[in-house]
């Protein structure tokens, strides 16, 4: 049976052709679409949880309410303490103290006066411990442009373009003038080791990278953080878990009298990014339904004009004696086929096509030179295992709904008409 | 006729109008040239202490600074150990900062001239400014009133060259010994940038001065910046090398 419906979709070119197209173009552009909102999504996510807001983030209540303005006079102090306490009580996080802060890079001449200068965001991560994962993390080995990584006290990375900007090479002294936590003024002499690409914008603008205790020595932080951030040991991000810790935390601070009480934020509730998330998820979800009910509309429409112009076809078989409702399954099992080959070959274009956005990208680096949100400069689409069903079953479901509308015709013929109908 | 009464009722009223206005804005000139007298000498040398209150403790940096004319200042750092012995210089616009722990020699231009002394409410551009009030702004007496105290005649001064910090001040000021006693700096756009308030006024070789200032950045939480004079002398003579590059070395 199957062998002989597959032979007549094959000579009967007219019967298949159109949907075939219409299932494949609407299953690839589905593929595609959700391939690349997962990437975007994914990769705005990772990148906010690596270069700033972890899975969760520390910060004392008064530091959190003006992130902005890098207020490291309102640090969390003795958080080696903290860190430990942390440890015991949520031990499927991993945490790292990260300290932001802004100044000015002055980079000498031969005679120590300015050369070029310029002011710059200053992150302290855990450079020197071995302990720590933030070089893998940040994939600072992967980014590095030119020179090496700091291995020593008193060394420092400037991001490609920033060092580009003072016009420095690795190898070069650049000097930090900028204020300590309680506002003294202080002057800093480094080494430049290398430069990196860190694929944000934001940070690619005007970024340098010191070691966290050169940056505690520095800022007079001694034992103090801007922020400690903590990341999941798997290093996947679950949101529902998040909430749970960060609740679970705070309710312990909620009543405390210290105006410097710690307060924990998920990453989603940083930067923004629940309600662009959200709004992402949804719009995405929206965009998805309303193409599967155009693909579904589009197929039945060309189900309907299949079913007018086999009016004849199906004529004859009723009136040679074949039931209504045999001829409604070998339509049905028809429909499937060709839903089939159609949702393979659109799933499997829409791949392809996924695995190029994958390797290659879209770069918008220029079209966000001036933005002040984390964001990757080049969007990538994701190949993820729902890409394999996420347009075959509505590309094999929307030809059969399609089909099912437009063979509702058949019941509606009456065998005593046939004749007539068929002017025989 | 009744038309030409009316004609010439105007004509009066204008001209006593515009009278008025050109002998409220000559008094007005006259009362910010004394404060300009009071405020400005020749040279100056001042041994003050800058109070900043950060928001865990306070901090008291020492320093004593030298000026010559409106161009020249340099001052040196005495205390706090972390600020002793840093080195600032002004030449006319250009600002140099010197620093004896990586001795560096830092000139700040532009933009970053905005950015906050040590953590405290002045900017480098504030401590830069010292141009006389009547030269680069036009005054008006708009109000009289009485400030702790005090007569006081409130003045709006607006910008009439380019390129200041602040293009309206208003001042509250002491009618019997012609000092400021407070001052709103505003932006172009109206917003009120900064409040100073002046206290401890003395007589000092035959002018009134403020000894003690306040200086509240309004874009900033916090109770602001005291700035207290513990010595000053006026018009003494300066050695022309503290305003050369060459005193920016240990």
């Amino acid at each position: 049976m199957i062998k002989f419906i597959f032979k007549g979709i094959l000579r009967d070119k007219s019967k298949s052709v159109i949907p075939l197209a219409v299932i494949s173009v609407g299953v690839m552009v589905t593929v595609i679409m959700s391939g690349f909102l997962n990437g975007v999504f994914s990769d705005v996510i990772n990148q906010n949880a690596k270069l700033d807001t972890g899975h969760v983030k520390i910060m004392t209540k008064p530091y959190f309410e003006n992130k902005e303005q890098l207020p490291n006079d309102l640090a969390l102090l003795e958080i080696q303490e903290l860190i430990d306490s942390l440890n015991l009580n949520y031990p499927d996080l991993i945490w790292t103290p990260r300290i932001k802060f802004g100044g000015i890079m002055d980079v000498p001449d031969e005679e120590g006066n300015t050369k070029s200068q310029g002011p710059g965001i200053g992150l302290a991560i855990a450079l020197q411990n071995s302990k720590s994962d933030e070089l893998k993390r940040l994939q600072l080995r992967k980014s590095l442009r030119k020179g090496n990584l700091p291995s020593e006290s008193g060394e420092i990375l400037l991001s490609d373009n920033y060092a580009k900007k003072l016009k420095i090479n690795p190898g070069e002294k650049i000097t930090f003038f900028g204020s300590t936590m309680e506002g003294s003024m202080v002057f800093q002499s480094y080494k430049m080791v290398g430069t990196v690409e860190f694929g944000s914008p934001l940070m690619d603008r005007g970024t340098f990278i010191i070691d966290i205790r050169d940056a505690q020595n520095l800022l007079d932080m001694e034992n103090g953080t801007g922020e400690l951030l903590g990341y999941f040991k798997d290093g996947i991000y679950n949101d529902q878990n998040a909430l749970v810790i960060s609740n679970e935390f705070n309710s312990k601070y909620s009543k405390s009298q210290d105006e410097y009480a710690p307060v924990m934020v998920t990453l989603k509730d940083q930067n923004g990014l629940r309600e662009s998330l959200d709004m992402g998820d949804a719009f995405s979800g929206i965009f998805i339904f309303i193409f599967i009910l155009s693909m579904s509309l589009v197929l039945w429409n060309t189900g309907l004009i299949g079913g007018l112009r086999r009016y004849n076809e199906f004529g004859i078989r009723l009136a040679l004696g074949e039931s209504k409702r045999n001829v409604f399954k070998l339509m049905m099992v028809e429909a499937t086929i060709i839903g089939l080959i159609g949702s393979i070959f659109g799933t499997t274009l829409g791949i392809i096509f996924c695995y190029y956005l994958q390797e290659y990208g879209i770069d918008i680096s220029s079209d966000i030179e001036n933005s002040t949100i984390i964001m990757p400069s080049v969007m990538r689409a994701y190949i993820t295992s729902d890409l394999f069903y996420v347009g075959f079953i509505p590309g094999l479901f929307s030809m059969l709904f399609g089909t099912a509308l437009a063979g509702r015709g058949i019941f509606k013929r009456e065998t005593a008409r046939l004749f007539k109908e068929l002017e025989v | 006729m009744k038309k030409n009464i009316l004609f010439f009722t105007f004509t009066i009223i204008l001209s006593l109008y515009s009278s008025a206005q050109k002998t409220n804005n000559e008094k007005a000139l006259e009362i910010i040239k004394k404060i300009d007298n009071n405020m400005f000498s020749k040279t100056q040398i001042v041994t003050s202490e800058m109070i900043v209150y950060g928001k865990r403790k306070k901090r008291i940096i020492r320093s004593k600074g030298y000026s010559k004319g409106k161009e020249n200042n340099y001052t040196e750092y005495l205390s706090p150990e972390r600020e002793k012995g840093t080195k600032m210089l002004k030449l006319d616009k250009r600002l140099w900062i010197y620093s004896p722990s990586t001795d560096r020699t830092i000139q700040l231009s532009g933009h970053l001239l905005r950015q906050s002394v040590m953590g405290s409410d002045l900017s480098y551009e504030d401590m830069m400014e010292e141009r006389k009030l009547s030269e680069v702004y036009t005054a008006e007496i708009v109000n009289e009133d009485i400030y702790i105290d005090s007569p006081v005649w409130i003045m709006q001064l607006t910008s009439k060259v380019e390129g200041l910090a602040y293009y309206k001040r208003t001042l509250w000021i002491d009618k019997n010994k012609f000092v400021p006693l407070k001052e709103n700096l505003y932006a172009k756009s109206g917003v009120l940038l900064k409040t100073t308030t002046f206290t401890n006024i003395k007589k000092i070789d035959s002018r009134w001065f403020p000894m003690k200032m306040n200086y509240k950045d309004m874009l900033k939480d916090g109770k602001g910046t005291d700035f207290i004079i513990l010595d000053i002398a006026f018009n003494t003579k300066i050695p022309d090398n503290y305003f050369s590059k060459n005193i920016l070395k240990k």
